[in-house]
């Protein structure tokens, strides 16, 4: 192996890919460059850009709203990262639980059915202040009575029936030899599910997993409603005091910065597992 | 096609002619100096223990791997270079594949008009006639309209060699066609190349079937560690191969009378 030295065609051949490459990386920046450039310009010269500007885009507006909006994205983050679990053992449970064939289970498939067609056709909203509003109102034994409890409540009811129908999908797309091979080892049904079905299942549909996700962080928005200080909140709060959209656009911003490693991060791991399950296949 | 190949043959250009091809993964040698020279109307088998480069040197000539040095030349021109439309070879290259690799969510005809209306640009009577017809020759008339998981596997293997053929390729690469096939579907497919080798159909096909490459291969080549050892006409492989990991090679996958 170590005695090849390429042929001239073959040192000739790899000369004029490399000159591909980085033709189309000249091709790329030039393009980008003039697009965005073209854009920009087209935008900062127009005639209402320091009405727009001053509107949405004021520097010292977004410095003073800055602190309260951050604080108040703390509280999205924290109902994001005590929902996303729940959801996830929930909605599996509910996936499951729809999936499940003994006999014995139909009151709870039954259930599961009713319990995902429900929810996932109410709005979600209307579940927050239902929720957030109502269920302190009975003053229930046992159970914590703030907004923020019954907030982060209505969020995992509402997606974790969406995240079942994921789950269900992703169940349903294992090829039925899957089950049989389990079967035919004399694996009982939940073994089947637990060891080979849902683990093929869960990685497939972790993209359309993550796009819930994402929408679920948007959505922690909701609880806005039921006057819970999160960062639309605030920012509703320091317009309405000063008549300037800024802060809206720096909450934008904050939520667009938590979402996007999220998706960057997924793509990675899904592409690790690819390499590993198709390593050598045609 | 039979026009084309004969002014070809006027000129005594090859069909597809491989040059010291080499490709490597990684550390692993897959290719090592590979030369084979197509003449039109040859049926090339390639036959060597599994992992010895006989589907990779395929997909080579398919151009779905990069190879690592060589040339390959395709009616004298060479399709190895950078430059070359891709699309436009494979156009003229037919493929199938150990596995059918038919699309299931496409009916049979569906399946093989794709390709003569997307890329060669039939209209769909066009197509759908063709289709049909070759569908037709070889038996598959009554699953035009099914999907592919419905049939059985020297079916599916048939409809694939059907979706291959409707391009009209000027050479067919068949990589292990019957390798997935139940021993007795394995005749079904066989039939048929058999049929195309007697039409003067040009094909390289990578086989376990010995008997077969005795048969029909006008050339065959014996690969081990990524390399030609020896090629030659079936009769002088079979009796009386020149080297000795060939005939260790014969001894294990023919029959003990053959």
């Amino acid at each position: 192996m170590s005695a090849w030295t390429p042929s001239p065609r073959e040192l000739e051949r790899r000369a004029l890919r490399q000159r591909l490459r980085l033709r189309s990386i000249a091709i790329a920046t030039v393009a980008s460059l003039a697009f965005f450039v073209a854009v920009g310009a087209a935008l900062v010269t127009s005639p209402g850009w320091p009405t727009v500007r001053a509107t949405f885009f004021s520097v010292e507006d977004a410095k003073a709203s800055f602190p309260a909006i951050r604080d108040g994205f703390w509280l999205n983050v924290k109902l994001f990262l005590l929902a996303e679990p729940l959801i996830l053992v929930v909605a599996l449970g509910l996936a499951l639980a729809r999936q499940a064939r003994a006999a014995w289970l139909t009151p709870l498939r039954v259930l599961a059915v009713a319990y995902i067609d429900f929810f996932r056709g109410v709005p979600t909203i209307l579940l927050v202040l239902l929720l957030a509003f109502g269920m302190p109102a009975l003053g229930l034994q046992g159970v914590p009575n703030g907004l923020f409890f019954w907030a982060l409540m209505a969020l995992v009811i509402s997606y974790s029936a969406y995240v079942a129908e994921v789950f269900r999908a992703g169940i349903e797309s294992i090829h039925p030899s899957q089950l049989a091979s389990a079967d035919a080892l004399g694996l009982s049904r939940a073994q089947a599910m637990r060891f080979v079905i849902v683990p093929q299942a869960v990685r497939r549909v972790v993209p359309p997993l993550l796009n819930d996700f994402i929408s679920l962080t948007k959505d922690t928005a909701l609880v806005s409603s039921v006057a819970l200080f999160d960062a639309v909140f605030s920012a509703r709060d320091y317009t309405a005091y000063n008549f300037n959209f800024t802060p809206y656009v720096v909450v934008s911003l904050f939520f667009v910065v938590l979402t996007v490693p999220m998706a960057r991060g997924t793509d990675h791991l899904q592409r690790r597992a690819m390499r590993r399950e198709r390593a050598g296949a045609l | 096609m039979t026009g084309s190949a004969a002014e070809r043959q006027a000129a005594g250009t090859p069909l597809l002619e491989v040059l010291d091809v080499r490709k490597s993964y990684g550390d692993r040698l897959v290719l090592d100096d590979v030369s084979l020279s197509v003449q039109p109307h040859d049926v090339i088998c390639l036959i060597g223990s599994s992992g010895s480069g006989k589907s990779t040197l395929l997909r080579c000539l398919d151009l779905l791997e990069e190879i690592d040095d060589g040339v390959i030349r395709l009616d004298g021109r060479e399709i190895s270079d950078p430059l070359v439309d891709q699309r436009e070879v494979r156009g003229r290259i037919g493929m199938v594949f150990q596995a059918y690799n038919l699309f299931p969510h496409l009916s049979v005809l569906d399946n093989c008009t794709l390709a003569p209306r997307r890329v060669h640009g039939l209209s769909r009577p066009e197509a759908e006639e063709r289709a049909r017809d070759l569908l037709a020759t070889f038996g598959l008339v009554d699953h035009v309209d099914k999907h592919p998981d419905r049939l059985s596997g020297g079916q599916q293997q048939r409809v694939a060699l059907v979706r291959a053929l409707c391009t009209r390729p000027d050479l067919l690469l068949l990589d292990e066609i019957t390798a997935a096939l139940d021993p007795e579907l394995v005749g079904e497919v066989l039939t048929i190349v058999r049929d195309l080798a007697e039409r003067g159909t040009t094909m390289i096909l990578a086989t376990h079937e010995m008997s077969f490459a005795r048969e029909v291969a006008t050339s065959v080549c014996f690969l081990s560690e990524g390399r030609i050892l020896e090629q030659g006409p079936p009769a002088e492989i079979f009796s009386e191969p020149r080297e000795e990991r060939t005939r260790q090679f014969l001894r294990r996958v023919l029959p003990p009378s053959g």
